[in-house]
């Protein structure tokens, strides 16, 4: 899932002071299930708002509501007569999502709510670990389902740094060495020799590195759709 | 074949080999860091320049090459892949070529975090392993990475990387080494030597798979300047280990700088006896000034003159 934090309810506030009427707009989906971005938190981050506005002896009017998943133009079309009444919509879904309503909702003023943070998943309640950076050549079959790319502080392909050192990585003693996870995983798989051969430079175009990715599906494709 | 530089030359007619260390400032003032490189110059066979180490901003190590070698002087050019693409990385070690630097240390560098500009972006296009073998292809194949042709063929280079017996997993770092062999590794320096016994059972591996013979093992050695320096490496510095003995006998002894010294001199007999290790890395970063009196001590003074 994306992985989300809210923002800081003073960072809120401040790129909402030009607006009065404004709605908190919460996304069903993965935000929901990480706990950032839900109807939950939009309730809350509205209630949040309204009292510091109270406090500040600003009028205005805080609304909050749901869409299913920001991220997708029939979810978003079946709320947009709903928003037409606000100044600024925060949206509290993940980066792709504020970028969807926008491009749906050009009339609309609609802010980024969260800090969009990784696709990750929960480790046990309240933890969430990044996992995947979407490089767009997998190699996780290479290496154990544990992805180098990622879970390595230096995305290194060949095996752990000088840095590693009690199965944890050098920048912190919070984060795992993928490489000896890794080196375990293959050790008791009886696997090692899989680490032997020099894995060549990668290929980054296939990631974000090389330009901003599209992916289109001719069996699918419906023209003119959205 | 023949030898590409005075180390390499050093190392392959099986003398014991020294070099030092040469940190560049956060400026470009290089006055001092020439006055270091002028007074070990009879007592080291190469120097390394360090590029950008623990990520702080730095002269660069190919500029301060540069001034090396219009003093006459060996420079081995560190080159992490910390910072630079493969464009950049390939472009630098042509560079340095074309100047005159024939010895190259491949390694990954410390991570962003440490330094003085933690915001940057680590570039990590390559990891070391490809970085080495990208040397060994320019230099081989006269191919770049992507595939093309060089216009002209390299002369020889002397490939070297590093290797790290303190860290982990342990049992996998004699098998590291061998995969930086085969990536077309001709020497390496090793982290910084306090904890003896466990180079040793390192070696003991090393020599089990014949590693030796395929590749100089020069080992690191660095003198505790003081009880704080050697609790910082404990506890601050990944990837290397400073027994608490070390500091107990450090902390016992009236002339502590003495007694650093003399821990360097000793840990350099010791090496030289272990089969296997061709060299030494005398690495005084912010002592340069007591490296000649550390050679000499070590008996490895006079340095043998090759034609
Ligand atoms: S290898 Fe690439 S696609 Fe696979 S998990 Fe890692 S970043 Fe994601
Ligand atoms: S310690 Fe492990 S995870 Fe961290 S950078 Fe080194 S190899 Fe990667």
């Amino acid at each position: 899932m994306i992985v989300g934090e809210r923002k800081p309810l003073a960072e809120i506030a401040a790129m909402l002071k030009p607006y009065e009427k404004v709605c908190i707009l919460g996304c069903g989906t993965c935000v929901t299930v990480c706990l950032s971005g839900g109807e939950k938190e939009a309730a809350e981050t509205a209630a949040a708002l309204s009292l510091l506005w109270q406090k500040e002896g600003k009028k205005g009017e805080v609304k909050t509501g749901t869409v299913l998943r920001q991220c997708e133009y029939e979810y978003i079309a079946d709320y947009a007569a709903r928003l037409e009444e606000f100044d600024a919509v925060l949206s509290l879904a993940c980066g792709v999502g504020v970028q969807a309503m926008t491009a749906r909702l050009p009339e609309n003023i609609v802010l980024p709510g969260l800090n969009t943070q990784f696709m990750g998943y929960p480790v046990m309640q309240g933890v969430w670990k990044e996992n995947c950076l979407g490089c767009g050549d997998c190699v996780l079959d290479l290496t154990m389902g544990i992805c180098p790319i990622t879970r390595c502080s230096k995305s290194m392909l060949n095996g752990p740094c000088g840095g590693s050192q009690d199965g944890k990585c050098e920048v912190s003693k919070e984060v795992d060495c993928a490489w000896h996870l890794i080196y375990d995983r293959l050790v008791k798989m009886d696997m090692l020799e899989r680490m032997e051969a020099v894995q060549p430079p990668k290929d980054w175009s296939t990631s974000h590195h090389g330009s901003v990715r599209t992916m289109v599906r001719e069996d699918v494709r419906v023209e003119g759709s959205q | 074949m023949k030898a590409a530089s005075n180390l390499q030359k050093m190392l392959d007619s099986g003398h014991f080999a020294v070099s030092g260390e040469l940190g560049p400032p956060k400026s470009a003032d290089i006055s001092t860091l020439k006055h270091h490189a002028h007074d070990m110059r009879n007592h080291v066979d190469a120097y390394n320049i360090t590029d950008n180490q623990t990520a702080i901003v730095r002269t660069s190590s190919i500029g301060v090459a540069a001034t090396l070698m219009q003093m006459g002087l060996e420079p081995t050019v560190q080159m992490t892949v910390r910072d630079r693409n493969r464009i950049a990385l390939q472009s630098d070690l042509l560079g340095a070529v074309s100047f005159g630097v024939r010895n190259f240390l491949c390694l990954q560098g410390d991570h962003a975090k440490f330094g003085n500009e933690p915001g940057s972006k680590n570039v990590n296009d390559l990891d070391s392993m490809q970085w080495i073998q990208a040397v060994k292809n320019m230099r081989d194949e006269g191919v770049f990475i992507g595939g093309e042709k060089l216009e002209h063929p390299l002369p020889d280079l002397f490939i070297g990387a590093v290797a790290n017996p303190f860290a982990d997993p342990f049992e996998y770092r004699p098998y590291r080494l061998a995969k930086k062999i085969a990536a077309g590794t001709q020497f390496v320096q090793t982290q910084c030597i306090f904890d003896l016994d466990r180079f040793e059972r390192w070696m003991v591996k090393v020599r089990e798979l014949g590693l030796h013979k395929k590749v100089h093992i020069v080992g690191g050695v660095t003198p505790i300047k003081s009880i704080g320096a050697a609790r910082y490496m404990q506890n601050n510095v990944s990837g290397m280990i400073v027994p608490e003995e070390l500091i107990t006998r450090i902390k016992g002894a009236q002339d502590k700088k003495q007694e650093g010294i003399r821990i360097a001199v000793e840990t350099i007999q010791r090496l030289r006896e272990i089969e296997g290790v061709a060299g030494v890395h005398v690495m005084a970063i912010a002592w340069e000034e007591v490296v000649p009196e550390i050679v000499e001590r070590a008996g490895l003074y006079p340095r043998p003159s090759l034609a």
